[in-house]
Formats: structure tokens, C-alpha cells, sequence
């Protein structure tokens, strides 16, 4: 028997998750102190965890490098999307602070999984081989399984938990026999020597329908249709905090995990999936914004918010090339911020005011608390898509590669879908600004953290949206290595 | 002989998996799921692949069958899935899957006549895989620590009364 | 020596049967048992395409398959235990709190 010779261990480009789970373990330790330390410091440890992998994220950046025989690749594609799931992550735990203060359990385990989960996301945007993309995902989803159930002595919450686990697991189950059958069908699971080996036969029936099981799987984390029926129920059902990391941080990150895949590994089956993804994109935007429509509370509403726009960033992915995945990139920067500002006004609502989740709760907002109330109006017209804010130029961006790569159609019907959005999102601020308050509100006082996070995600949205080409140029150039 | 060994147990394995979805009783179903997991970690021996037989059979078997009886009996002691079924619209969509499953054995069969791998000494013993369980899988390995640590804190959360 | 494409049918056959199990049955805990019926249909394509493949892949992802199951059951159950602590009937139907 030959000894075994370890292989050279490369941990630079580890460190950003490291750091993560670094922090995850040393919350579980401070929990564990007999003498209870406060909430405020374990946050804040986690809080550390998140900026410091930020920073060690930034520090990499143009420094591509890839560990574990391309087990993880950590190149600006990556490191673009962990700055995405970092800041996500960050914003949910500021904004975690006073509203679990309020509603929910002192315990450290919720920021453990927090920082657990991110971790999970970090690695899924940089899996170079589908093994690792299997473990992270589980990783993140496992974690946000738990967290979704947090508050159980809700029904509510307890059922949504369970809804979302019951059907997550089942569609990883159809992810993971796609890669049984890509796996089948080219005898490997790292995303290069798949590409190398699928190279001239994309009609292979294991790979196509590989290629259809592996849709199915992440059409349901991204929640796109007709995978989308959890996200609803979920988004209303889960602790607001968490449904922010749900809607921004998984997102995201499943999104990036999505591309590297389609565009790298299966990159022959191009027009396989580019018909496949036309077609998903038209239902879901036009499902989300039609449903959102309908919806009475604002946390369904931005449910159906959300799925409308994974619709429009699937336009990105159909387009191809350098400038669609680009778009999608920048359209996730500015939909991150856009998306986590909105829950965290919710957040701070709620603290105040036990269940203001319907839009009625919002009736006079402006009057009573007027700062809280021209946040959350300027992040629904991000979500609308008006100049100058960050939504209207992540979705130019999307639609412009469209047109460019000859589907005008789609493009079309997004511009149309963005129209239609505009309704919904307008009768919220038409409420919070015309309408008279019902009785006497509580007073909002927001902490310094929770309005810490508000600021940064207001400074986010108009800066991307004032001036957004440095930053759509480094999502840019941040899909090249990809497409080598 | 190696295919009618085949056969027996592939059938055994596909009549457990149907006990499983048809019979009404929960228990039952777990120890159809039993029967079903030992099958295939007979197919797992045939193939030669004795390291994950056994790790079928303790880890599936035992471990996480136990689990999963253990939950029944907590759960529900014989009442359930009784009275109208209100989603029996959902059933409709079995059609659709059964027909994605004659297209997959179609495929499937097809592929298999297709070029034959060489058929060179297949590394299946325990040593390859522990080689490369911590040569080139080394991240994955670690990976899957974490992924423990995550589900155990999970559980506990979920599983401590105070709250 | 049985072709590995007997294997694959099999675990087409086994993973198709376990999604109907999942979609016609109304009990969290057999819908859940018919999706390991799913993962473990998914672990025997991998051995099948191992031995065709002729590496050792196929099996490591078997083995990091059954860590992944282990943890997915402790949660799972985990929830589902919560879940009907508050409520007594079991059925995935009487989620009607909030709709589909």
C-alpha cells in the first residue's frame, strides 16, 4: 500500500469563508459561557465576521485563485457575488439586533446559523466542482430550514418551516440526480473536465435531461416558476430578518452558482437551456407581478416582488455572452440592496407594532414617522425601476443585453412586466403618504444598528444609481474568467 | 446466475419502494423503506463497491431508519391520512411523472449501448476511496464537518423547550 | 457481469417512484421518507456510472450523499416534530393556515 501524500492545502482562498465560520464557532462559544454575555456582543462578533470576510473578499479581488484541485475557485465572478451575500448578511444581522430583541428568542444559535448559512452561500458561488456546489447548497439551505422556523410557538412560522423544508429537500433530491446523470454522462463532477468532456455531444440524452433535473433544483432556490409556490408562504410565514436573508442572500447565491454552471460546464447545451430559460422567464415574471398584484400583505407582496425579479435576471442569463451574466451580477448588487432595505423597514415596523405586515398598517406611515416612511418609498421605486435609483439601471443593464443578443421579445415583455409592477408598488407609498393613519401608532424609534443598516442600503441604491459604470464594469469584467 | 441475482433484488427493491408510497400505515412504509435501502445495498456489493454497502446498511439503515420510526411512534399513534382526499388534483401530476420515467428508461437503456468504458480493474476497494476522500475530496470532507456542526445547532434550537 | 444500464433503469425506476410518493402521499413523514427513496435512487445511479466511469468519483459522492441525508433527517424531523407539538392531526393538507 503506497502512503498516502497529502496534498498542498492552499487556505488563501479559503479565508473568506473561514472567517465566516471562524465567527459562527466563536458565537457558539460565547453562547456556551456560563456567565451570559449580551446579545448586543454576540451580534456584533458576528457582525465582525461578516466585514472581516468582506474585507478579505475585496483584498482578493484581481487576485483569482483556485484550492483543492479546483474543488473551490475563487475568481472575481466569485468574489463579486460573496461582496453581494456578504453585505446581505451583514444588513440582516444589524437589522436582527433590536427586531429579535423585541419578538424573538436570545439565543447565540440564531446568529450561528446566520453566519453558517452564509458560508454555505459564499461556497456555492465558488464550487468548481458540483460535489462541492451539492454541499454548500445543503449547507445554506439546512441552516435556513431551522431559521425559518425560529419563532415556534407560532404555527405560522413552525408550518412555513416545514413547507420549506419538505419541498427543498425534494427538489435537491432532483438536483442531485442531474448530477448523478451528468456525472453518467461524462465520468466527472469537477465543471471544467465536464465542459471538456461534453464538448460535441450536448444531445446526449443523460446530459439533457441531466441538464433538465438540474434546472428543476435550482429553479426552486431562486424560486422561480412553477417552482416558486414555497416562497409566499415562507416569506410571510419566517422572522422578517430571515426572510431578508432568504430573499437576498440564497438568492444570490444560488443565482451565481446557477451561471457558473450553465456557462462553464454546459456551456455545449447552450441552446438547449437558452430556449428552456426564455420560456421560464416570460411565466415568471408575468406570474409574480400579476399575483403580487392581489396581495394584502406586504411581506407576500414582496414574495411575489421577488419572484418577478428573478424573472428579470433569467432574462440576463438567457441573453449570454460577457454582458448578459454581467447584468445579472449588477442586477443582484442593486436588487441586494434594493430588496434588503425594503424587509428592513418592515423589520423596524413590526418592532414597534407587533404585526404591521398589511399594507393597511401603513396607512400614514409619512405622517408618523416620516424618515421611515420616505425609506421604504425611495426602495419600492428602486423596485420599480425609477431613474435615478439603483433598479432602474440594474434593469437597463439586463434589458439592453437582451436587445443586444437578438430577444427583443423578452425584453419586451420585461418592460412591460416592469410597467405592470409599478402599480402594486405605488399603491404601498400612495398608502404610507395619502391615507390617514388608523388610530395612534406606536412610536418608532429604530436603533442605532437598525438605522445604521437603512443608511447603507439608501447610500447603496442611490450611488449605484447615480453613478453605476465602475460598478457595472467590475460585474463586468468579473464574468471573463468564466467564459475562457 | 449474476443476473438473476440481479433481478430478485432489483424486484425486491422496487416492490419495497411501492409498499412504501401505497400502504396507508406510516410503520409500515418505514419498514418497506428498510427492505428497500438493504436491497440496494446488496446492489451496492454486486457492483463492487463494499465500502458504501456497509455504510448503507449502518448509517441508512440503522441510524436514520431509527429516526424516522422513532418520530412515527411519537407522532401518530394510527390516526391519519383518513377521510377525502382534498388535493386530488395533485394526483393527476403522477401522470406526468410516470411518463418522465418511461422517457428516462428509454434514454437510459439507449445510453447503455452506447460506447462501453473500458472495463480496467475498477478501483472500488476502500483504500481508493479513502485515497481520495482526503486527497482530492479534502474540502468536500471538510465541508461536510460543518455541515453536521450546522444541523446539530439547528436541532438543538428547534429541540429546547424554553424559547 | 449485469450492464450498468440495468443499474441506471433500476434507479430511474426506484427515483420516479419515490417522486410519486412524494406527490400523492399527504403525511409529512412518509413524504419525506419517499424523498430519501429519491436520494438513495440517485446514490445507486452514482455506483452504476462509477463502475462505467471506471474512478472511484461516483462512490465518494455516494458517501458524501449518506453525511448530507443524516444531517437532512435530524432537521427535518426536527421541524416536523415542532410542527405538531402545537398541532394534533398530521397532514400536510391541514397546513391551511396559509395557502398554497
Amino acid at each position: 500500500m503506497t502512503p498516502l501524500a497529502m496534498p498542498p492545502v492552499a487556505i488563501g482562498p479559503l479565508a473568506p469563508v473561514l472567517i465566516v465560520l471562524g465567527a459562527a464557532g466563536l458565537v457558539l462559544l460565547l453562547d456556551l459561557l456560563p456567565r451570559p454575555v449580551g446579545r448586543e456582543l454576540i451580534a456584533t462578533v458576528a457582525l465582525a465576521g461578516l466585514v472581516g470576510a468582506l474585507l478579505a473578499t475585496l483584498a482578493r479581488w484581481g487576485k483569482p485563485g483556485r484550492a483543492f484541485q479546483d474543488m473551490l475557485v475563487l475568481d472575481d465572478f466569485a468574489l463579486f457575488a460573496n461582496v453581494v451575500i456578504c453585505y446581505a448578511a451583514a444588513l440582516v444581522v444589524m437589522l436582527s439586533i433590536d427586531y429579535l430583541g423585541r419578538n424573538g428568542p436570545e439565543t447565540g444559535e440564531y446568529y450561528a446559523l446566520v453566519l453558517f448559512s452564509t458560508g454555505g452561500m459564499m461556497l456555492l458561488a465558488a464550487a468548481g466542482d458540483l460535489i462541492v456546489l451539492f454541499l454548500a447548497l445543503e449547507l445554506m439551505s439546512l441552516s435556513l430550514y431551522v431559521l425559518a422556523g425560529l419563532f415556534k410557538r407560532e404555527l405560522a412560522a413552525s408550518e412555513a418551516s416545514m413547507k420549506y423544508f419538505i419541498l427543498g429537500a425534494f427538489a435537491t433530491s432532483f438536483l442531485l440526480y442531474g448530477i448523478a446523470l451528468i456525472y453518467g454522462a461524462t465520468g466527472t463532477t469537477n465543471l471544467d473536465r465536464i465542459a471538456a468532456a461534453a464538448a460535441g455531444r450536448a444531445h446526449d440524452p443523460l446530459l439533457v435531461i441531466g441538464l433538465g433535473l438540474l434546472l428543476v433544483g435550482f429553479g426552486f432556490k431562486i424560486s422561480s416558476v412553477p417552482f416558486h409556490m414555497w416562497a409566499p408562504d415562507v416569506y410571510q410565514g419566517a422572522p422578517t430578518s430571515v426572510t431578508a436573508l432568504i430573499a437576498t442572500g440564497s438568492k444570490a447565491a444560488a443565482l451565481a452558482a446557477l451561471i457558473r454552471v450553465l456557462v462553464t460546464a454546459l456551456r455545449g447545451s447552450q441552446p438547449d437551456w437558452a430556449v428552456l430559460l426564455w420560456v421560464v422567464a416570460a411565466i415568471t415574471m408575468t406570474v409574480g407581478n400579476v399575483v403580487a398584484i392581489a396581495q394584502s400583505n406586504l411581506k407576500r407582496l414582496l414574495a411575489y416582488s421577488s419572484i418577478a425579479h428573478v424573472g428579470y435576471m433569467l432574462i440576463g442569463v438567457v441573453a449570454g455572452g460577457s454582458a448578459g451574466p454581467g447584468a445579472v451580477l449588477f442586477y443582484l448588487l442593486t436588487y441586494a440592496f434594493t430588496t434588503a432595505g425594503a424587509f428592513g423597514v418592515l423589520t423596524l415596523c413590526e418592532r414597534a407594532q407587533a404585526e404591521a405586515v398589511e399594507v393597511g398598517d401603513y396607512a400614514g406611515l409619512a405622517r408618523r414617522h416620516p424618515v421611515l416612511a420616505a425609506a421604504l418609498g425611495l426602495f419600492l421605486l428602486s423596485l420599480v425601476g425609477i431613474p435615478p435609483l439603483a433598479g432602474f439601471v440594474g434593469k437597463f443593464y439586463l434589458f439592453a443585453a437582451a436587445v443586444r443578443a437578438g430577444y427583443l421579445w423578452l425584453a419586451v415583455i420585461g418592460v412591460v412586466n416592469s410597467a405592470l409592477a409599478a402599480y402594486y408598488y405605488l399603491r404601498v407609498v400612495v398608502f404610507m403618504y395619502m391615507r390617514e393613519p388608523e388610530g395612534a401608532g406606536a412610536r418608532l424609534v429604530p436603533s442605532f444598528a437598525g438605522g445604521l443598516a437603512l443608511a447603507i442600503a439608501l447610500i447603496g441604491i442611490v450611488l449605484l444609481g447615480v453613478i453605476p459604470a465602475p460598478f457595472a464594469d467590475l460585474a463586468q469584467a468579473a464574468v471573463a474568467p468564466l467564459l475562457r | 446466475m449474476t443476473h438473476a441475482a440481479f433481478l430478485v433484488i432489483a424486484a425486491l427493491a422496487v416492490a419495497s419502494a411501492l409498499g412504501l408510497v401505497l400502504r396507508r400505515n406510516a410503520i409500515h412504509g418505514a419498514l418497506f423503506l428498510v427492505v428497500n435501502l438493504g436491497s440496494v445495498a446488496a446492489l451496492y456489493l454486486t457492483l463492487g463497491a463494499e465500502f458504501l454497502a456497509a455504510v448503507q446498511v449502518i448509517v441508512y439503515a440503522g441510524a436514520i431508519m431509527v429516526l424516522f420510526v422513532f418520530a412515527i411512534m411519537v407522532l401518530i399513534p394510527g390516526k391519519e391520512e383518513t377521510g377525502l382526499d382534498p388535493r386530488r388534483g395533485w394526483r393527476l401530476l403522477a401522470l406526468p411523472v410516470g411518463a418522465l420515467l418511461a422517457l428516462q428508461l428509454l434514454l437510459v437503456v439507449r445510453a447503455g449501448v452506447g460506447p462501453v468504458a473500458p472495463a480496467a480493474a475498477v478501483p472500488g476497494g476502500v483504500e481508493a476511496v479513502a485515497r481520495l476522500l482526503f486527497t482530492r475530496y479534502l474540502l468536500p470532507f471538510e465541508l461536510t464537518s460543518v455541515l453536521l456542526l450546522a444541523a446539530m445547532v439547528g436541532v438543538l434550537l428547534l429541540a429546547r423547550r424554553r424559547v | 457481469m449485469v450492464a450498468e444500464s440495468w443499474y441506471v433503469a433500476l434507479s430511474a425506476v426506484l427515483f420516479s417512484i419515490g417522486v410519486v410518493g412524494v406527490v400523492v402521499r399527504r403525511n409529512p413523514l412518509v413524504m419525506f421518507m419517499s424523498i430519501e427513496l429519491m436520494l438513495n435512487a440517485a446514490n445507486l445511479a452514482f455506483v452504476a456510472f462509477g463502475r462505467r466511469a471506471g474512478n472511484a468519483d461516483g462512490q465518494i459522492a455516494v458517501f458524501f450523499v449518506m453525511a448530507v441525508a443524516a444531517a437532512e433527517v435530524a432537521v427535518g424531523l426536527a421541524i416536523i416534530v415542532t410542527v405538531f407539538r402545537l398541532r394534533r392531526r398530521l397532514s400536510v393538507d391541514d397546513l391551511s393556515l396559509m395557502r398554497w
